[in-house]
């Protein structure tokens, strides 16, 4: 058990690595010396250089990268180059908001899909299981930011029961920033969860042909009995891999709908500062969201283990 | 009045034909029946058919009566009241049959407690004495294990311990020694015979094997095609098979009394059709 952990460890050390090898890599690919952005094009040769000395973009591109590796360990982003602000200030603020839309947006998905994709498994040759697939099919091919364009135009400016867009911090106003956050969070999760159901009514339809699940019958639960008590922890095994893949998208999703909905989380952040060409901001911004999706993974394997006692036995 | 009473049941999936063909039988309280035939004949259909366990597909007609109850047409809710409590079933393989993320103990509690209301402690205490009497030594240790730390002969037992644990009136068992190696197939089988006598119930036995039936049942019912062929008692049938399918059986199963030597005999020497 302790040398899986370690070997897991070792492979999470060596993804970040990697990861901010390439993310540095492809930042210095980017087009445009920061030095010459800042200043302009009237600025001469002799204030380039000395620009780019105070950023400390003349050095070797290894120093920069130890640099900025080693200050990431303490936890520091580096500077960005447009604002002269610390990365991790710029960040930290952003963190709540995309943090909040991406988490409830994974859970609604999951609210919305568990139940509908159980019907759809259950009722499968009814006209309610293939109303549920063909529900799913279509919201599949819906793009996150047109559902979110058309959310915010029916509820916040048609209806007008929720506000269209804006952000308000949960310390402000615990209400507001549900309203405000709602209509962001049904935009991804609505799409999320269309996903999801197929693969719920799939792990749902391989539980009902498990011998277990007849035995469950024979003994006297109900359809929806059987499937709750002893279909849930069986069929989550597949879908917790299929949750953590979806974080991720989530979190791209989230890059957009920020913009559709105004929100100040981390994808505007982001796309402000790839429009300045900040790489300190860029980096930083990217190299999180890597972190968290092997974050993600992680807690992935980990559950497989809480859910599923033969995993427990074969590590030991 | 008959436990079970079983008349002229045909089921039939989609559009192809029936796999049952009018049947009828009689199980009366206590008694032991052994359906038998091979695979493909009806068998499971037809426990199925008594469990009100058949697939959404399935067209049932005939009759099918659990003491007072008709089974035919009755709602899964009805059913599933019955199920586990008066009526239940022991499949065929014991590897799968259990809840792979729970441990045993819950699983066979949560049987007593579905269909009563007894307190944890009582439930738990009754599991254990229900877990020594399908001949666990430590009955305690085999409630806190995952089915995956036994063998297919505990897990078995556990079934069988899940299935009893209601003293039903009736119980199905459909092969359910036919996964596990000869050995703990006999043991498996004598347990059976002693649970089930202890607890007086009704025992409908499905098998492709006459040896095993004939150690347990009293009376046989023969079934080819998704129709019953023979019936009469266990002993009846060895002596005086009518059916030539039956003496196909009668006669593969005695092979302790085929000559040194000489070939074995099959099915198919007695009863073309089943040559397929």
């Amino acid at each position: 058990m302790i040398a899986t952990v370690a070997r897991r460890l070792g492979v999470f050390a060596l993804s970040l690595v990697g990861a901010s090898l390439a993310i540095f890599i492809i930042c210095q690919a980017l087009p445009g010396d920061p030095a010459r952005i800042l200043l302009g094009d009237g600025a001469s040769a002799e204030q380039i250089a000395a620009k780019a000395h105070e950023l400390g973009t003349d050095r070797p591109a290894i120093v920069r990268y130890l640099t900025w590796v080693a200050g990431m360990l303490r936890g520091d982003f580096g500077t960005s180059y447009a604002s002269g602000v610390a990365v991790s200030g710029l960040i930290g603020p952003t963190l709540p908001v995309t943090g909040a839309l991406a988490g409830f947006s994974l859970l609604v998905s999951v609210v919305i899909a568990l139940p509908f994709g159980m019907l759809a498994a259950l009722r499968r040759r009814r006209w309610e299981g293939v109303a549920v697939s063909a529900v799913a099919q279509v919201g599949m091919a819906i793009p996150a930011f047109w559902a979110g364009i058309l959310l915010s135009i029916l509820f916040g400016v048609v209806w007008r029961v929720l506000p269209p867009n804006g952000y308000i911090p949960l310390t402000t106003d615990p209400i507001g920033w549900a309203r405000s956050l709602a209509l962001p969070v049904l935009a991804l999760a609505l799409v999320q969860a269309a996903v999801l159901v197929r693969y719920v009514r799939s792990a749902f339809i391989d539980v009902l042909s498990e011998d277990y699940y007849r035995t469950a019958r024979a003994v006297g639960w109900s359809r929806w009995g059987a499937l709750l008590r002893h279909g849930v922890r069986n069929a989550s095994l597949s879908l917790v891999t299929v949750l953590g893949l979806q974080l991720a998208s989530i979190l791209v999703g989230a890059i957009v709908i920020e913009q559709v909905f105004v929100l100040p989380g981390l994808g505007s952040l982001l796309l402000t500062y790839v429009r300045q060409k900040d790489v300190m901001v860029i980096q930083g911004v990217v190299m999180l969201l890597v972190l968290a999706v092997l974050l993600i993974n992680a807690l992935v394997e980990v559950s497989y283990v809480l859910i599923d006692p033969r995993l427990r036995t074969a590590e030991r | 009045m008959s436990l079970l009473r079983v008349r002229d049941l045909t089921v039939a999936f989609g559009r192809r034909p029936p796999v049952v063909r009018g049947i009828s039988f009689d199980v009366e309280p206590g008694q032991r029946v052994g359906l038998i035939g091979e695979s493909g004949c009806g068998k499971t259909v037809t426990s199925l058919a008594v469990m009100g366990l058949l697939p959404d597909n399935a067209r049932i007609s005939g009759s099918i009566r659990l003491g007072d109850v008709e089974v035919v047409g009755s709602s899964d809710r009805a059913m599933s009241e019955l199920r586990g409590d008066e009526l239940t079933m022991i499949f065929q393989e014991p590897m799968t049959a259990l809840d792979p993320t729970m441990r045993c103990g819950r699983q066979v509690a949560e049987v007593l407690r579905l269909h009563s209301t007894a307190a944890p402690g009582a439930a738990r205490e009754r599991v254990l004495v229900m877990l020594g009497e399908v001949g666990f030594a430590d009955p305690e240790r085999i409630a806190n294990s995952f089915p995956h730390e036994l063998s297919g002969g505990q897990r078995q037992r556990v079934v069988t311990a899940m299935a009893l644990i209601n003293s039903p009136d009736l119980v199905i068992c459909d092969e359910p020694t036919t996964a596990l190696d000869v050995t703990v197939q006999a043991t498996v089988l004598k347990l059976l015979d002693r649970v089930l006598a202890s607890q007086n119930a009704a025992c409908l036995f499905i098998s492709h094997d006459l040896a095993v039936v004939s150690e347990l049942c009293s009376d046989v019912l023969v079934m080819l095609d998704g129709e019953i062929v023979e019936r009469g008692t266990a002993s009846g049938i060895f002596t005086d098979a009518q059916h030539p399918y039956t003496k196909g059986l009668v006669a593969t199963s005695r092979l302790d009394l085929v000559e040194p030597g000489s070939r074995l005999p099959l099915v198919e020497d007695f009863y073309a059709g089943a040559e397929r």
